[in-house]
């Protein structure tokens, strides 16, 4: 065991960094995507059940073929940390886009009221009563995002991607199952971490509910 | 009727999509510096009507005048912002704390952190809160009354010479009531105000305002100054007050 450390430790470590890189820069771009998209939606209902049926469409694919099926596309295809990103950005959307826009719906009505009637913009709503009020929702979805995007990133290896997937593709291959094991350990502590951290963000925002209304 | 109006209602209509007549032909004026008591059931309109004047609800027919100007006329943000409301309790904002919700029509209008803290602290004592125990607390730490002075003080910050107040004691128990009304009685006699009631205690309107309108199917059937109201003969008028006096006249026999 010690010996097997001392021989793939540094390993380990490169490739959790190449995890957290692959999966931290893809929850970014999902939540740049994802919140505006849902709050795109709350000012456009209408397009609130196609644009949430096609995200949650996207997330029926099964990621080793979402994988194969960015592969051949110009620029994203061109490398495989591209394709990774791009997929599981994809994946990512549809927790964040659903919250963000049942948060903001959810905001009760005489509070948004009130805020109209003394003369706030629709940008000051926006700012100022519709996100902090929805944050812990918003932060809800991107938690569950992250830890589906965890879990997903270690197929990413498959496309060469890189990540902890490497140890898992390695000691199947191999029938060695201290590598699956040193893939995997790692990748679920970085989930458990990333639902511990988030889920304590989550709390510090969410709103006191009054005994009564 | 002293000085000028200074809200009109001029023929005014609301019409709902189905077609079911909300407001019927409302002709109104509201004397400046008055407080008018729009009284009636629920669904009689007067709600609908209070909320014309800072135009969350266009009339379909007629206008609404606000300072001689329609307001159609009006930018909506800047008429809301110089007009105070206050609903019940269930109206501030549960994420800002006292101080924040007091001053948030003061930092909407981008006034500085400065300017709003110090307003705060006159509205704390004008609406009789202690500023150091309440300034920090949020809604759901406040009593109903304690909420409803914040709310108070949020409708007062900018010094609106208008103020709308839509059932503001509806929630609250008898006793803290009665304060809630001695409270706005006093501090209305001291600033120069314009002040609709909508309310459907007649006790209420008597106590605070100086006319009473009378709403029934989202028409007016009465406009009385206070003192001429409960003897008035107009029989909408006479079940009012009788339905409310019941059992006080029961127990007068």
């Amino acid at each position: 065991m010690t010996g097997f450390l001392a021989q793939h430790g540094t390993e380990i470590i490169e490739l959790t960094l190449e995890h957290l890189w692959l999966t931290g820069s893809a929850m970014l771009l999902a939540a740049a995507i994802g919140v505006p998209t849902g709050i795109w939606l709350t000012r456009h209902p209408r397009w609130a059940k196609p644009v949430l049926g096609v995200v949650n469409i996207i997330q029926t694919i099964p990621s080793l073929a979402l994988f194969g099926f960015l592969l051949p596309l110009p620029w994203i295809g061109d490398r495989a940390a591209r394709i990774a990103i791009a997929a599981l950005t994809a994946y990512a959307l549809l927790p964040i886009v659903r919250n963000t826009y049942t948060g903001i719906e959810g905001v009760d009505p005489t509070v948004l009221g009130v805020a109209k009637a003394l003369g706030m913009t629709s940008g000051q709503r926006l700012r100022k009563v519709e996100l902090p009020l929805a944050a812990s929702f918003i932060l809800a979805g991107l938690r569950t995002a992250t830890v589906l995007a965890v879990g997903i990133a270690t197929i990413a290896a498959a496309v060469g991607a890189g990540g902890l997937g490497e140890f898992i593709f390695r000691g199947v291959a191999s029938v060695d199952n201290r590598l699956v094991l040193a893939g995997a350990i790692p990748a679920a502590l970085l989930a458990i971490a990333a639902d511990a951290g988030l889920g304590w963000v989550e709390s510090r925002l969410r709103v006191p509910a009054p005994g009564r209304t | 009727m002293t000085g000028s109006a200074a809200i009109v209602f001029d023929q005014v209509e609301l019409t709902a999509p189905d077609g079911r007549v909300i407001l019927d032909h409302i002709d109104l004026e509201v004397p400046a510096g008055s407080m008018t008591a729009l009284l009636g059931r629920s669904g009689s309109g007067k709600t609908t009507l209070l909320r014309m004047v800072n135009r969350l609800i266009e009339p379909t027919a007629g206008r609404v005048m606000v300072d001689s100007k329609a307001t159609t006329d009006w930018d909506p943000i800047t008429l809301r912002r110089s007009i105070g409301y206050v609903i019940q309790e269930t109206g501030l904002f549960p994420h800002f704390d006292a101080e924040r919700n007091i001053g948030a029509v003061l930092e909407i209008e981008g006034r500085s952190k400065q300017q709003i803290s110090q307003r705060a602290r006159q509205l704390f004592t004008q609406v009789g809160l202690d500023y150091a125990t309440f300034a920090h607390r949020l809604p759901y730490q406040l009593s109903g009354g304690q909420r409803q002075r914040v709310g108070l003080g949020r409708a007062l910050a900018a010094e609106p010479k208008l103020l709308l107040m839509d059932e503001p004691f509806g929630a609250l128990d008898p006793l803290t009531r009665a304060e809630m009304q001695d409270m706005v009685r006093r501090l209305l006699q001291r600033l120069d105000m314009t002040v609709i009631l909508v309310t459907h205690d007649l006790n209420e309107a008597l106590y605070l305002a100086s006319r009473i309108v009378l709403l029934e199917g989202g028409k007016v059937v009465a406009n009385l100054p206070v003192e001429e109201f409960v003897g008035s003969q107009i029989a909408e008028v006479q079940s009012y007050v009788r339905a409310v006096r019941r059992g006080v006249l029961q127990e007068s026999k």
